[in-house]
């Protein structure tokens, strides 16, 4: 048994009562089980198990982190975060504080009618039965991360999108950490999009002042029933003291369509995993994700796209620009199951390594089980286009700019395979300024915004 | 010690949907008598290899400890030092369980029940090919290989390992004449020992892996090739494997050196009896590649598969590396895998020395129940080194075949290059094909690229083939070998043809 998993049992064994107690009965009831299997697993991965080749999940659990239990108000400056907004975008705003929700007047006022934005404590007191058919039914709680975060999740958010109704304006959810001790928070995020409805959810990280460590353990379960559209943004803009264990669970009914983009603008030590199951036939998957990595950032993204029915579409593109010393990973599996007929899956992993210490680990995975498939997979690591560089220079851009403006050009295309224009123009506006230096969070923010 | 004798008329599986025994050496061209026969034959009788020769063999009692590996270097009058390996790499192994990574469904193998050495018996060391047991030679003509003297004309070099033991080595003097030392690893062990105490498990350290311990204990014989300094090999040098005894494991050692400026190909071939239970292959091939030489390494792999319904066959888990030690130093693998029931090997290149390149192309067939499991590894050392990976895998019946491939370049790997592509074909749908490519990049000028691809033959030209006469059988098989023909055409010629007919073999009745 690991020590990392034994602490978390031993506090869990400690307050359980207490847990249960701030706690709703539907997320209650999984915590027992959620205990053993994390007991069975005997701890968390280490680096260099497979599929873990350069992250250890046991290493980011392993400092002793306080869990805020009893529920203690821990304030946090929302409007810091909240002029992060996108401009020209008028969202359904909520904030995560830590693991409490918070809705904003917006959010209330402007709720369209079919559409539930709330508490997932609430949730669970109000609709108890539609919040028992999906919470904990797409996560797999064999995975030691997803059993803690069971174990220990008292609140999180609960989006449901009612049948056919079709929500104008995205959620937009800003989580903050925001605590002046070292804390470990339990997230949870469940989506359920009821048939032919559509939904654009808009998620951003951030962390509050850098004197205390924080880990971000996130468990987000998302359920597309037939016809149904789920469009979910993840900007990723926290600081070098924070770890984030984040895991998506998807599964897709017929006719569905998932669109998944992640960012990681600035970070400490980030694990992002994807696992999304297309059951349904005719279901459309899309996975982007970009990384820019400085400093001694590590950013470690993992997919698996299963398709279990006939013609589903998947493409995967992932981008990486490294600096610094920043290590990244991407560990990306296509599953077609054995049945599963006219399946296109596609999936491409590009990497710019721009320093000397810099470091990236790939592993592109296809897993095919028929033989009327089209799969590919392609990856490469490299470094800038030396002839552009080149071209540029003699057109008198500086050597600076002009590798800014390239790796800005590389990331376009991840950029790009977002719908939601208002959301494209401000994420290029963020990239552009990453590239250009300036750190994520709005005490240093030189934008106007 | 048992002097077994193995019965000549039970060459292995009889099928119930066959009532005839199988002889295992029937050609299947002549078996072509009727379409609706076609697919029955091709299952059933594809394994031509599939003998088992009436040889006295000196098996030694089965099971795994210190005295067994004492009496192994007994057995082959070791010096001390040899002993001392063998005794480390065994007491580690001991330390060690059996890896379980590899996307294979492999049932546990009892090291106990294994007969570590079996060798055919014979007086005294043959000295002409007119002592060498007739038995033995009529074997090795059953698998066309030209040992015999009238045969060397052919003009290949061939060491012939049977069961564990190197039986003949043709070619020898003239060999010997460029100073080139082309024998097996007993007597390079006797006649060479600074050369093999200075190669020996320089490459692949008894501390590898699980199997490359238990090999370095217990191995019996195998190849070693020297070529000095500036010497181009002026022929092919080719080593035969094959297991006859039942019970037995085979655990050969092949050490190459290529010094400075030289130059050597070299084959190897495979074959086994069909037997009803698995037998265990873990062989070790060194190779090391000083300045500016080149080695080229191909594989014809044929170990018996097992039957269609999966019974019997060989595992096949061998660890290949070499190193590319010297500035401007190649090394070429190039395998085609058809046989044995589980395939689990990495062939892989250190590439150590400036601008070394290191390649590795690769066919892997499977069909049935075979499971493969491989690939490569190029570890990129040195500047401006260089490596390219071409592998394509096909499956078919309810195989399972996997490309599994490393490539990292280190810190120091300046301007480094890889270029990987691999292919899947699958034909049916009860296959399975899988890539797990592994790319670390630790250097910001090496650029490395990885493409895959998955698919089946298209009915588009099949459809073609049709049009033009072409039955569907054949159309698949001519897709199949233009699919492969980028491996196939790094083969030398005598084995690209062999290959080419091995891969058609083992196709037919593969089209559903």
């Amino acid at each position: 048994m690991s020590k990392a998993s034994e602490q978390y049992l031993e506090l869990y064994r400690a307050h359980r009562d207490a847990i249960d107690a701030h706690g709703a009965p539907a997320m209650n009831a999984l915590r027992q089980g959620a205990a053993e299997a994390l007991r069975r697993a005997g701890g968390f991965q280490e680096k260099g198990d497979e599929g873990y080749e350069k992250t250890s999940v046991d290493g980011m659990f392993a400092p002793d982190y306080g869990v805020n239990i009893n529920r203690v108000d821990m304030p946090a400056d929302v409007s810091a975060s909240f002029r992060c907004g996108v401009p020209n975008l008028s969202t359904l705003l909520a904030v995560v504080v830590n693991d409490r929700f918070v809705p904003s007047s917006t959010l209330l006022k402007n709720i369209p009618e079919g559409l539930t934005v709330c508490s997932l404590a609430q949730a669970c007191r109000e609709m108890p039965d539609l919040v028992m058919k999906y919470y904990g039914q797409a996560a797999d709680i064999s995975d030691p991360s997803v059993a803690l975060n069971t174990m220990f999740a008292q609140d999180g958010v609960f989006i449901h999108v009612g049948k056919g109704v079709r929500s104008e304006r995205a959620v937009q959810l800003v989580d903050i950490f925001s605590s002046s001790t070292p804390l470990m928070a339990a997230r949870r995020v469940l989506v359920a999009a009821e048939e032919n409805s559509h939904v654009a959810i808009l998620k951003c990280d951030h962390t509050q002042g850098d004197e205390a460590r924080c880990m971000s353990s996130e468990v987000v379960e998302i359920f597309a029933a037939r016809g149904a559209r789920v469009e979910w943004y993840d900007i990723e803009e926290s600081n070098a003291s924070t770890s984030r264990r984040h895991q998506l669970f998807a599964r897709q009914a017929e006719g569905s369509e998932l669109h998944i983009c992640g960012a990681t603008l600035t970070n400490g030590t980030t694990r992002n995993d994807f696992r999304i199951d297309v059951d349904g036939e005719h279901a459309v998957t899309g996975l982007g994700a970009m990384a820019i990595g400085s400093g001694d950032q590590h950013i470690d993204n993992s997919s698996v796209i299963r398709h279990a029915a006939d013609r589903g579409r998947s493409n995967q593109l992932l981008k990486y620009v490294l600096d610094d010393c920043a290590t990244g990973a991407f560990e990306g599996s296509i599953e077609v199951c054995h049945g599963a007929r006219f399946v296109e899956a596609y999936q491409s992993n590009r990497n710019i390594l721009a320093s000397k210490g810099a470091r990236m680990h790939t592993k592109p995975q296809l897993l095919i089980y028929n033989d009327d498939v089209k799969c590919s997979h392609g990856a490469t690591t490299g470094q800038l286009d030396q002839n552009a560089l080149f071209y540029m220079r003699t057109r008198g851009i500086p050597e600076d700019e002009a590798r800014r403006m390239l790796m800005q050009a590389f990331m376009v295309d991840v950029i790009d395979s977002i719908t939601l224009e208002p959301l494209r123009d401000r994420l290029r506006h963020m990239v552009d300024r990453r590239f250009a230096g300036e750190t994520a969070g709005c005490r240093d923010c030189k934008s106007s915004c | 010690m048992n002097n077994d004798k193995i019965d000549k008329n039970n060459p292995g599986q009889t099928s119930p949907a066959d009532p005839k025994p199988h002889d295992g050496n029937r050609s299947l061209q002549d078996s072509r008598s009727s379409d609706a026969d076609l697919l029955k034959e091709a299952a059933e009788s594809d394994y031509k290899y599939g003998f088992v020769s009436d040889i006295d063999t000196d098996i030694i009692p089965v099971g795994l400890s210190e005295e067994i590996v004492r009496l192994i270097s007994a057995k082959k009058g070791e010096p001390e030092w040899m002993l001392d390996f063998r005794l480390r790499a065994y007491r580690y192994w001991l330390t060690l369980t059996p890896p379980k990574w590899g996307h294979l469904r492999m049932p546990e193998i009892d090291f106990q029940a294994i007969s570590y050495y079996a060798a055919p018996v014979k007086k005294e060391g043959p000295k002409s090919l007119d002592e060498v047991d007739p038995e033995l030679l009529k074997t090795f003509d059953r698998l066309g290989i030209p040992l015999q003297e009238q045969k060397q004309l052919s003009g290949m070099a061939v060491d012939a390992v049977m069961d564990s033991v190197s039986v003949k080595t043709t070619h020898k003097e003239a060999l010997a004449e460029k100073g080139i030392i082309f024998c097996s690893i007993s007597e390079a062990i006797k006649d060479y020992p600074d050369l093999i105490k200075k190669y020996l498990g320089s490459v692949v350290s008894y501390k590898d892996n699980f199997y490359a311990a238990l090999n370095s204990a217990v191995f019996s014989d195998g190849s070693f090739v020297y070529i000095p300094k500036g010497v181009r090999c002026p022929m092919e040098l080719s080593t035969y494997f094959r297991i006859n005894a039942s019970g037995t494991g085979q655990f050969e050692r092949t050490l190459i050196v290529a010094d400075d400026d030289s130059y050597v190909s070299y084959l190897e071939g495979c074959t086994a009896p069909m037997r009803d239970e698995n037998q265990l292959h873990a062989a070790i091939v060194e190779i090391v590649v000083e300045d500016r030489a080149e080695v080229k390494y191909s594989t014809v792999q044929n170990w018996y598969a097992g039957d269609k319904d999966g019974r019997g066959g060989i595992y096949n888990l061998v660890t290949k590396r070499g190193l590319c030690r010297g500035d401007y130093s190649k090394l070429s693998w190039t395998q085609v895998e058809t046989g044995s029931a589980i395939t689990w090997k990495y062939p892989s290149c250190v590439l150590a020395g400036e601008g070394s390149v290191g390649e590795f192309y690769s066919v892997a067939l499977t069909r049935n129940y075979q499971q493969a499991d491989t690939g490569t590894k190029m570890i990129h050392l040195g500047r401006n080194t260089r490596s390219t990976i071409v592998s394509k895998g096909i499956s078919a019946g309810f195989s399972e075949n996997s490309y599994r491939g490393l490539v990292k370049v280190t810190p120091a790997a300046d301007g480094a290059r890889n270029y990987t592509q691999c292919d899947s074909l699958l034909l049916g749908s009860d296959c399975g094909a899988h890539t797990f490519p592994y790319i670390d990049v630790m250097n910001p000028t090496a650029i490395v690229e990885h493409e895959a691809t998955t698919s089946k033959i298209s009915e588009d030209q099949i459809f073609y083939c049709n049009q033009r006469g072409i039955p569907t059988e054949e159309a698949v098989g001519l897709i199949v070998n233009g699919y492969a023909k980028e491996v196939m055409n790094k083969l030398p010629m005598e084995f690209a043809v062999e290959a080419q007919k091995l891969l058609q073999i083992s196709l037919e009745g593969s089209v559903g």
